[in-house]
């Protein structure tokens, strides 16, 4: 190893080492780096004294500032909310049966209400709210209980044949296979997906009048106030086909549907029925 | 056993750049009023856009995600628009450091602009190169201590004008002006206009060529730029050497005499050649065509001249006109792309429609069935009005299919959109049970809207789902 020395050529010292007869020339970096390389060392003891940092057995240094991105968080949401109260309080003193869908107000609360209805109502009804078997499909244009704001507002928040809220929704269909011979419900089960166009003179019809048109109605077009579907539409929440029809009228289906107002807040109540009744089927 | 050499990190060497006359230093002066002006000036110019837009004529409406530049307005989706001119301003440095060197750094950069402009004022309190250097090396005295704190305080008040000019780029500048004197204006504001304060200080007035040399990665960058026939500043060294005194006649032009060495912001010696920390300002020439001037010798001893000459005129041939210099294939290329972007742009900035229509079939159900058995398609549909008033538009599909349109929330088949808003809406198209697309798998459909104040059309295409049953 060499010691340094001057190079001739640039009058500069050299480094004092040298490979294959190549050596590095001193060529020094401004002291202001280095004071800078110094200065982001102590901004890194800072940072870690004044920030969430060094891990411990359990846990970790909380930091001077008392920083957690939890908290940054929990602050987010309590803004957010804060900025919203205005729109809330107006939404809670809103009147359903008048509410205009074209306001901003209106699409608050349906942007609300789409979010409630992720978290609460998808599980049964569907992301996209189409439903299956046994679960409404909330699109279409065919309500059991009603369609109005105001009737899918009480659905939500009293639930359906829940036992406990006295308002809930509350149908009772009886099951017929204790009631009637096979041989008539099969008659029944031919004539039911017929009623849009019944030969009202046959043995099915005469059934239909005489067991099931005093909820579903003389031409089976249901009733929404009792919870009896129309029977004479494209629409069929059990299955339109034998089987299912037979089991239906054999054995009765009775879905349920917790009461909402239980576990949510007025505003989300609202929002949610208001989401539900834009969907394209509200009336 | 080996020893360290004496210093690995070394202190700024101080320069003290003197001032000097001529060509290169009046152009300097021009450029920087210039762009000094716009850049103070432009968040003052107003441009009247109705009642619903702001009349800023340039403007960074973070808030309201809106880019305002006199005529121009742009949507966060047209951010291609600025990807476009950061290309162009890519390939125009490419250009200009091609053909002329650091042309760049000399003239235009800020660094360069406002260091000019801190030299200017430093000149002004404490006099010239020479009664710089003194008060450089005087001990502190009341009257050094005035002139150091004079000097700064007028450099942080150009640091707030500069960082004050800055915010009112992004904010309506009379407003956010009477904002700062009433002691109203946003927290953010207040730390911006502090930190480019702080910046425009400690860049300009202290760390200068230190910025250039050390934390700017152009001079590192410009090697791969240049070539032969780059016009760069140089020093012709078969005409001044060897140096010597003015009467020696054996001596070369060169006189040494070190103007171009005094005048030099980076602190370098051109006669050394090209080297990385040269920024091209051509202070030195100006310097050295002064001295040549009073002796009587032909100007040019230290010139814009390119690698490529200097054999040639060694030899006393002709060299290349500066025009071959200019226009050469590398250049050529570089401005027929630069200029593609540029016409592809404003090609695309005349086209641009002031309605849109963007259309997303509701896939989760793809259709839903009515109680009478139709077929019901939803789609989410975003109208957005780039016109500075409310517009209303007719919502309508092409062709003869036999689907009903129905806005959620309205009987209308209206709609009316805010000015310069999106507008996002439910549709619905309906088709009865038997008819064929709702039969089909899938049908193609496009929809269309119209401005029913003057007729003004978009569309978009999207498909309708039936049930797909034969």
């Amino acid at each position: 190893m060499d010691e340094p020395r001057v190079d001739e050529l640039t009058g500069r010292p050299t480094m004092g080492h040298e490979f294959d007869g190549i050596e590095e020339l001193n060529t020094p970096m401004p002291r202001w780096w280095l004071w800078t390389f110094y200065l982001t060392i102590i901004w890194g003891i800072g940072y870690t004294i004044a920030f969430p940092a060094w891990p411990m057995i359990s846990g970790a240094t909380a930091g001077l500032l008392g920083h957690s991105t939890r908290g940054e968080v929990s602050a987010d949401i309590a803004a957010h909310e804060a900025s919203n109260a205005a729109l809330v309080a107006e939404l809670n003193a809103a009147d359903l049966a008048t509410f205009d869908p074209l306001t901003d107000l209106h699409r608050y609360a349906v942007a609300r209400g789409s979010s409630v209805f992720r978290a609460q109502c998808s599980q049964c009804h569907g992301a996209g709210a189409a439903g299956a078997v046994g679960y409404p499909n909330l699109l279409d244009n065919d309500w059991l209980w009603g369609g109005t704001l105001e009737d899918i507002a009480h659905s939500v928040r009293h639930g359906i044949r829940n036992e406990t809220d006295f308002d809930a929704r509350y149908s009772v269909m009886p099951a017929f296979g204790d009631i009637l011979e096979p041989a008539d419900i099969e008659k029944l089960v031919d004539f039911v997906p017929t009623l849009a166009d019944a030969d009202w003179d046959s043995a099915g019809g005469d059934l239909f009048t005489e067991n099931c048109a005093a909820c579903h109605g003389d031409q089976g077009l249901g009733d929404s106030s009792l919870g009896a579907p129309n029977l004479a539409d494209a629409i069929w929440l059990y299955g339109s086909d034998h089987d299912s029809l037979t089991a239906t009228i054999s054995n009765a289906r009775f879905g349920v549907m917790p009461a909402w107002g239980q576990r949510l807040n007025e505003e989300d109540v609202r929002a949610v029925s208001a989401y539900v009744h834009s969907l394209g089927g509200g009336e | 056993m080996t020893s360290q050499p004496d210093n690995l990190y070394a202190a700024r060497e101080p320069i003290f750049p003197k001032r000097v006359y001529g060509t290169f230093r009046n152009l300097k002066w021009a450029i920087m009023a210039v762009t000094l002006g716009i850049y103070y000036l432009v968040p003052w110019l107003r441009w009247d856009r109705g009642p619903n837009l702001p009349d800023q004529a340039v403007l960074v409406d973070l808030a309201h995600r809106r880019f305002y530049f006199f005529w121009i307005e742009i949507w966060p989706h047209e951010f291609y628009f600025v990807a476009g001119l950061l290309i162009m301003a890519g390939l125009g440095l490419f250009l200009f450091t091609s053909t002329l060197g650091r042309v760049w750094c000399g003239y235009t950069c800020p660094q360069t602009v406002w260091t000019d402009l801190f030299i200017l004022v430093e000149r002004w309190i404490e006099g010239d190169r020479n009664a710089r250097i003194r008060l450089h090396r005087a001990k502190w005295t009341p009257r050094k201590a005035t002139l150091r704190v004079l000097k700064w305080t007028v450099w942080t008040l150009i640091g707030v004008a500069t960082g004050g000019a800055w915010v009112f780029y992004f904010a309506d500048a009379p407003t956010l002006a009477n904002q700062f004197l009433t002691l109203t204006a946003p927290t953010v504001a207040w730390v911006t206009v502090a930190i480019l304060t702080a910046t425009t200080v400690i860049l300009g007035g202290f760390m200068r060529e230190q910025v250039c040399i050390y934390m700017c990665p152009w001079p590192r960058i410009q090697g791969a730029m240049m070539d032969d026939s780059t016009l760069t500043v140089a020093y012709r060294d078969w005409r001044g050497e060897p140096r010597g005194k003015a009467r020696d006649a054996t001596a070369g032009d060169c006189v040494d005499c070190n103007a171009c060495v005094a005048v030099c912001p980076m602190g370098i010696d051109i006669r050394d050649g090209q080297q990385m920390e040269c920024i091209t300002c051509a202070l030195c020439i100006d310097a050295c065509d002064d001295i040549m001037g009073k002796l009587g010798r032909d100007r040019g001893l230290i010139d814009y001249l390119a690698l490529s000459d200097a054999p040639a005129e060694q030899a006393g041939k002709k060299t290349r006109p500066i025009w071959a210099h200019i226009l050469r294939p590398r250049t050529i290329l570089y401005s027929i792309i630069w200029a593609s972007f540029g016409f592809a742009m404003m090609y695309a900035l005349f086209i641009r429609p002031e309605i849109e229509l963007a259309v997303a079939p509701i896939r989760n159900p793809t259709f839903v069935t009515l109680s009478d058995g139709s077929i019901r398609n939803a789609y989410e549909i975003r109208l957005r009005n780039k016109h500075g008033e409310p517009r209303q538009f007719g919502i309508h599909v092409a062709g003869d299919l036999a689907v009903r349109v129905e806005l959620e929330g309205t009987p209308y088949e209206t709609i009316t959109v805010a000015p310069d808003a999106t507008h996002r809406l439910r549709v619905y198209l309906t088709t009865p049970n038997q008819s064929d697309v709702a039969k089909a798998d899938e049908t193609p459909i496009r929809f269309w809207i119209e401005d029913l104040g003057n007729g003004e059309r978009a569309s978009a295409t999207t498909v309708f789902n039936g049930k797909g049953e034969p």
